[in-house]
């Protein structure tokens, strides 16, 4: 049953059309994520009313959360595509872990810096001791770990693979991970927005917040596809329809 | 399982040829100990104070670092090769290795601890802790050491690589471990920390394994 159902996929496992897909792809979504975006932050920014509490300096939660969100979501998905791409050795599978991983390692800092930015006012410190902190940290730390492991080898591919075999691992790590420091110092504030509770912000302000969610996660998926294009180019550099490629731009440019 | 045997039996012969391989990560386990005080002050208090984390991440560092070369020889022997395209044989040389390496790391290090409770001016009941701790916390240790090697083995460049993959994931242990001890020294109960430990332990002992034969087989290609 499973075997039927994914057949429709089976054609963008070909690095060729996997290519022309994302090149396809990128411009709606890089256009989609730069409007939603923009329009996101202003409104957040500009438009949307003060916090009774927090004031002015709230707004940064219009970066702040969607970055946390989707370090963890690249995160997701890099470990899905690893483990696709070592139980059915899916070689555009693994490529795509090395796509993700630089742009989950880069949301996940700049997750890191607003939240610096967002506790020296609030908190009056820079940076704490705290669970949610430690463990977006933790997650930086293995995203680099992926990263340098994927670069230590004279064998690129065999250095993908092994990444990928580290991503899954780092995947059933991170939930102990978050319990371990949570049970152990919390001193963030809870969750904003769950799915199963009405969330605790108001409709003015959850407003921009989804936009701009989703602007990251549009950029994501934006950022992955160009970064998947270069990888696909990168390891299919022998094959005939790179070169042709390669030589119809030529021709274009001449 | 008689080839588990012989393969053990084969490590423990290489680790009493080798006498470096476990002296030399002891010997630094004690360095590290004996430098924090020089750098910290020698305070009774402070030191009593800061023991728990201090036994655990010089304990961390020493069995990361002995793990470099566990997989080194083997490899270019052409071992590992040899047990990957046999089929055969490859899990029970992946716990026979991790095996040896506990007895090899984990055990010295439980058997000097009375030597550490007297340099950090333990009392009794929190040398228990600690031997307890390190029964049950020097067997993930090395299970995720290994798994670190086994990952870096036909890498350029190990040795830094290594522990900066696996250090993340000591984390976990790191923070019941030395929890346990502190709630001990406070007289506090502490089987709650020794039960998550211990839950650890099973979990890993599961599923490390298997990612280790996994890893091997990749850096063979």
């Amino acid at each position: 049953m499973w075997g039927s159902m994914f057949r429709w996929l089976d054609p963008y496992a070909k690095p060729e059309t996997l290519y022309h897909l994302c090149g396809r792809l990128l411009p709606y979504l890089m256009a989609l994520a730069v409007f939603t975006l923009v329009l996101g932050n202003i409104w957040g920014l500009a438009f949307s009313p003060a916090d009774y509490q927090q004031g002015d300096s709230y707004r940064i939660i219009y970066i702040h959360v969607p970055s946390a969100i989707w370090s963890m979501g690249a995160y997701s998905s890099m470990a899905i595509a690893a483990f696709i791409g070592l139980v059915w050795q899916i070689r555009v599978a693994q490529w795509a872990v090395l796509a993700i991983a630089p742009v989950g390692a880069i949301y996940t800092a700049i997750a890191l810096i607003t939240g610096a930015a967002w506790g020296k006012p609030m908190w009056g410190t820079w940076w704490v001791w705290d669970a949610r902190l430690t463990s977006e940290l933790v997650l930086l730390f293995l995203y680099l770990g992926v990263i340098a492991l994927a670069g230590a080898f004279s064998e690129a591919a065999r250095g993908i693979k092994v990444a990928s075999l580290l991503a899954i691992v780092g995947v059933v790590n991170l939930p102990i991970i978050h319990f371990s420091v949570e049970w152990w110092n919390t001193l963030h504030q809870g969750a904003t927005i769950t799915k199963f509770a009405k969330p605790s912000i108001d409709s003015s302000m959850l407003w921009p917040l989804l936009i701009s969610l989703s602007g990251f996660a549009l950029l994501l998926a934006a950022l992955t596809c160009l970064r998947l294009r270069s990888q696909i180019l990168i390891f299919e550099q022998h094959r005939p329809w790179v070169r042709q490629l390669v030589e119809s731009k030529n021709g274009e440019q001449n | 399982m008689v080839m588990w045997c012989s393969l053990i039996k084969r490590e423990l012969q290489l680790l009493g040829r080798q006498k470096a391989d476990w002296l030399n990560p002891l010997v630094f386990f004690l360095l590290v100990l004996s430098l924090f005080p020089l750098g910290i002050g020698p305070e009774p208090g402070m030191l009593k104070q800061i023991a728990p984390g201090l036994v655990w991440i010089a304990a961390l560092l020493s069995v990361l670092l002995s793990a470099e070369r566990l997989f080194k020889d083997d490899y270019r022997y052409g071992v590992i090769e040899q047990l990957v395209a046999g089929r055969q044989g490859l899990f029970s040389y992946v716990t026979a290795k991790i095996c040896c390496h506990w007895l090899s790391t984990g055990v010295p290090l439980i058997l000097v601890s009375p030597l550490i409770a007297v340099l950090l001016g333990l009392d009794w009941q929190s040398w228990q802790v600690l031997v307890v701790t390190l029964m049950l916390g020097t067997p993930v240790l090395s299970l995720l050491s290994v798994l670190g090697a086994a990952l870096t083995m036909a890498a350029d460049k190990g040795g830094i690589l290594q522990a900066l993959i696996i250090l993340p994931l000591y984390i976990p242990l790191l923070i019941f471990a030395s929890g346990a001890m502190e709630a001990a020294a406070t007289a506090l109960p502490y089987t709650g920390q020794l039960a998550v430990l211990l839950a650890f332990l099973l979990f890993a002992l599961a599923l490390v394994p298997l990612a280790v034969r996994q890893a091997l087989r990749m850096n063979v290609g």
